[in-house]
């Protein structure tokens, strides 16, 4: 009974831990991503809404280089940078550092993608009525392409809970951190398979609700 | 708003092996307050050439000039204030989906940050004015084709523009909807005192709204003049194409036909009557006063936008000098013969 009062503890402990860090790193990876992607898109000429072929092609290589950076490598790197903001590199909080780097390079692409299936037409007649750029990204970009940023934004959370489970293995909190010391290093195989399964049903809960979203987006078009 | 257009070169990706001269050394004064046609087959530098003409592209060289001003060198700020006075609708509407019909209407007012109060009432004023009043609140994707343009050119009309670009308008529509779309822009160049420039690929629309009309081929402009004119003296190998596919006979059995054919063969000569003399007996006066032998294969009249234009194919037999007088006095009343499509 202890036992299991033990596991239950542990479990709502991590799976806390998880979303307060997918959360996060989600929002701070939105907030690089989305200019980066925003810039990618209307600095492409072929966009024609802000050509800047050399920016755009600095941003391009920037971008690929650090998406094809592996996540672990990347988050060791980035120790010292987590020690500076946060004041240490273990646990939840640090983690969230390198997790929203990581995740960034990825957002900006999936937002440069999705505004760039907006309809050139489209742009091209909001132009043609005088709209600034800032006018073009805020009110005809963004709005047009939502249904497709909300698909993109379910698909970072997921990444990021494969991410964050992956940083509890040197040194980050949540469930891949209960699963690794617990499940892996203890020989406990119902903590591990705990953990997985509650990681599994985070990711159908959000694939469920970012799906919604989208569908209901489109509906009302 | 008069528009003139001074020697414009448009080149795309040059010094590459793909460089395209889009628009080569254009130069066209467009009436103010009128419809003005520019027609064209594709690949002929239309788009290019309105891309030019709206400011939404800088020419390589040339001038666009609207009135006294000159506007292709406007810095951006000015360009996009510029922009605001002009209007433009497209093929394919390019409307904004995440808007609804009224809300797609408030944009261009929303963007000159026009307050709320003056926008609602005017977006109403512009759905009675393009008869969509009760469809403020639809989704774009509930609208059929033509009230997608109408709602589109409620949205160009937004900021009372002095011009108005229409470009392809009609094209993505069937030949009702064309015709009350081009009903509906007629009006409102009246009614608004609008300086419009129609571009398109179809005869039927510079016939059916066009007061003055330019051939655009290969980059260039080939014959410009007035509508009745252009139909009247197509003078360019180009132009009768336009003109022949509009009097095309087949398929026979449609009921908007311009022509009836009466035989599929022959009809080497082609008289085309203008105006008032598409009442005159010229016909009968002619078989009296020759001996020859007339045969007409087909005839038909096309209405321009505000007169007639009559056609008639027909074979004119005898002997040679007494067929080449009848011609000459055919000619001398007015009419235009052409012989195997040349006007000779």
């Amino acid at each position: 009974m202890i036992a299991v009062n033990k596991l239950l503890l542990l479990v709502s402990v991590a799976t806390w831990q998880t979303i307060i860090m997918v959360l996060l790193s989600t929002v701070f990876s939105i907030l690089l991503g989305l200019p980066l992607g925003i810039l990618l898109c209307i600095s492409n000429p072929d966009t024609g809404i802000h050509p800047r072929p050399v920016l755009n092609q600095v941003l391009t290589r920037i971008v690929n280089a650090l998406r094809s950076f592996p996540f672990i490598i990347l988050m060791i790197l980035l120790f010292p940078l987590s020690r500076i903001l946060i004041g240490t590199s273990i646990g939840t909080a640090a983690t969230i550092v390198p997790l929203s780097i990581a995740a960034a390079p990825f957002v900006a692409r999936i937002i440069e993608s999705a505004l760039k299936e907006v309809d050139p037409g489209v742009v091209q007649a909001a132009r043609s009525m005088g709209s600034s750029i800032m006018q073009i990204i805020v009110k005809v970009l963004i709005p047009e392409a939502l249904p497709s940023l909300a698909d993109g934004i379910t698909l970072t959370i997921i990444n990021l809970i494969g991410y964050s489970a992956m940083a509890g293995a040197i040194g980050g909190g949540g469930l891949g951190d209960l699963a690794i010391r617990y499940g892996y290093q203890r020989f406990r195989p119902d903590v591990m398979a705990a953990a997985v399964i509650v990681i599994l049903v985070l990711v159908e809960a959000i694939q469920f609700a970012g799906t919604t979203i989208s569908a209901r987006l489109m509906g009302r078009r | 708003m008069e528009i003139k257009l001074d020697h414009l070169v448009k080149v795309y990706d040059k010094n590459t092996p793909r460089e395209v001269c889009a628009v080569r050394d254009i130069s066209l004064e467009i009436p103010s307050k009128g419809i003005f046609g520019i027609i064209g087959k594709s690949g002929a530098g239309k788009s290019t050439l309105v891309r030019l003409v709206s400011l939404l592209e800088r020419p390589d060289s040339g001038e666009v000039i609207y009135g006294e001003q000159r506007v292709d060198n406007l810095s951006e700020g000015e360009l996009i204030l510029r922009r605001r006075r002009l209007g433009m609708i497209f093929q394919n509407f390019n409307l904004f989906s995440s808007r609804t019909a009224g809300q797609n209407i408030a944009y261009p007012l929303e963007i000159c940050s026009v307050p709320k109060t003056i926008i609602h009432k005017r977006v109403e004023e512009l759905l009675s004015l393009v008869g969509l009043s009760d469809r403020a609140d639809a989704a774009i994707s509930t609208l059929s084709g033509g009230q997608k343009q109408r709602i589109a050119i409620a949205r160009a009309l937004a900021n009372n523009p002095d011009i108005l670009f229409c470009d392809e308008a009609t094209s993505a529509l069937d030949p009702q909807t064309t015709h009350s779309i081009l009903d509906l822009i007629r009006t409102i160049q009246r009614e608004m005192n609008l300086t419009v420039v129609m571009i398109t690929h179809q005869m039927e629309v510079v016939r059916d709204a066009c007061s003055s009309v330019a051939v655009l081929n290969e980059g260039q402009v080939v014959e410009q003049g007035s509508v009745e004119d252009i139909f009247l003296h197509p003078s360019t190998e180009i132009t009768r194409e336009f003109l022949s596919n509009l009097t095309q006979p087949v398929p026979v059995h449609t009921p908007k036909e311009d022509m009836v054919r009466w035989s599929t063969h022959g009809g080497k000569y082609t008289l085309r009557f203008n105006g008032s003399l598409t009442d005159e007996p010229v016909l009968s006066q002619l078989a009296r006063n020759f001996s020859i032998e007339f045969n007409i294969r087909a005839g038909g009249i096309q209405n321009l936008s505000d007169h007639k234009v009559g056609t008639l194919v027909t074979d004119i037999t005898g002997d040679d000098a007494e067929v080449r007088r009848a011609i000459a006095y055919l000619r001398s009343t007015g009419i235009i013969v052409e012989y195997d499509g040349v006007e000779e």
